[in-house]
């Protein structure tokens, strides 16, 4: 995906260059490896500090919230999906942006990558299919399809959905892919099975609140966790508030999380939190048809009523 | 809710019209009768505050 570079900053400085924006969002190279840094850059001559990469797994979107100037804006597929789903929720309008599309195949999976390898990573390069991630001056070669994101690897829109021009042509989508398995997994659990299991996997959090921070649909000017007036869930480490804030935080995403995984590689302590997230992602596709941000001209479900919504659970 | 472990039994929903007393006795009786086999809640309750 490197090759996108050079066409992305052609664009971005073109754009600058004839003030058709005033600023252009994207990556630069962040000062450790697999941690590109979202940047804003200003002026032409900055254009050149954008990268693109397989670590460019933060999701733009979330810096779009209430912004009021004219931005370009660099979007892979899941990052179209929620800038389709801001401008739905009037976050920001289609007039102000100008959307520099990205056909992704995948980022990499930062955690995993750094749980294969004891040591420091110096550096990790990508060449292709191929990624080479150097410790103590030792190169290790690994295939990129091993260590995707958990979300790429069962991702089917790759390609922005929502563009004004995209850097290359759109890439294959995968097909076959058994995006729910972990879900179900979960659900033919007992009721004890489950709780246990959610014990666990949030037994290493720390409440840094780096998922939401993270995620662009979580842009509410005071979030829940903060309120003191009620004050919804205790703030401290108690497993009760732990769980509440993540299945809290889980259900305001519902019907508009778009699976990008932004907040899982936020996480410092490798919790996958989406196992809460897809859950209500499949539920939206499985009860709704409903795939959050393919489209600027569908209501999402959870504002819409049809009298023919499943509602089997109501007696 | 269910998802996240609590026993599918404690949650009920239901669509009842203030005209509708009888429907109303009916769901209470049996949601206490639900929620009694199933005995005290022991997930989304604090026992005690932890002290470091």
């Amino acid at each position: 995906m490197s090759e996108y570079n050079d066409k992305i900053k052609e664009i971005s400085a073109r754009l600058l260059k004839e003030c058709q924006v005033d600023m252009v969002i994207g990556f630069r190279k962040g000062s450790m490896p697999m941690m590109n840094e979202p940047c804003f850059i200003n002026n032409a001559e900055d254009a050149a500090q954008l990268v693109w990469d397989s670590n460019c797994g933060i999701n733009l979107a979330n810096y779009l919230t209430n912004r009021k100037e004219k931005i370009g804006i660099i979007a892979k597929g899941c990052d179209s999906r929620n800038i389709v789903t801001h401008i739905i929720e009037n976050k920001i309008s289609r007039e102000q942006l100008y959307i520099i599309g990205v056909p992704c195949q995948g980022m990499i999976d930062k955690h995993k990558i750094n749980a294969m390898f004891e040591g420091e990573i110096q550096d990790v390069a990508e060449n292709g299919q191929k990624i080479t991630v150097t410790i103590d001056g030792k190169e290790n070669a690994l295939e990129k399809a091993d260590v995707l994101q958990k979300n790429c690897a069962v991702c089917i829109h790759r390609n922005p959905v929502i563009f004004d021009e995209m850097v290359a042509e759109p890439v294959e989508e995968q097909k076959d892919v058994d995006r729910y398995a972990d879900v179900r997994e979960i659900e033919a659990m007992t009721s004890e099975e489950k709780w246990n299991t959610f014990e666990e996997l949030l037994s290493p959090c720390i409440r840094c609140y780096a998922c939401k921070n993270a995620c662009p649909l979580c842009y509410c000017p005071t979030c829940f966790v903060d309120e003191s007036k009620p004050q919804w869930v205790g703030k401290g480490q108690d497993p009760t508030d732990v769980r509440t804030f993540h299945f809290l935080r889980a259900f305001h995403c519902g019907g508009r999380c778009t699976d990008c995984g932004a907040c899982e590689r936020a996480c410092p302590v490798g919790i996958n939190m989406r196992v809460f997230t897809k859950k209500l992602e499949k539920d939206s596709f499985e009860q709704f048809g409903w795939e959050a941000g393919l489209t600027l001209d569908e209501r999402p479900p959870l504002d819409t009523y049809r009298p023919d919504d499943p509602d089997d659970f109501i007696r | 809710m269910e998802h996240m472990g609590i026993e599918p039994d404690r949650i009920h929903y239901s669509w009842i019209s203030s005209a509708e007393s009888t429907k109303f006795v009916e769901v209470v009786k049996e949601v206490t009768e639900k929620v009694k086999a199933l005995g005290p809640n022991q997930h989304f309750a604090k026992h005690e505050a932890k002290v470091a």
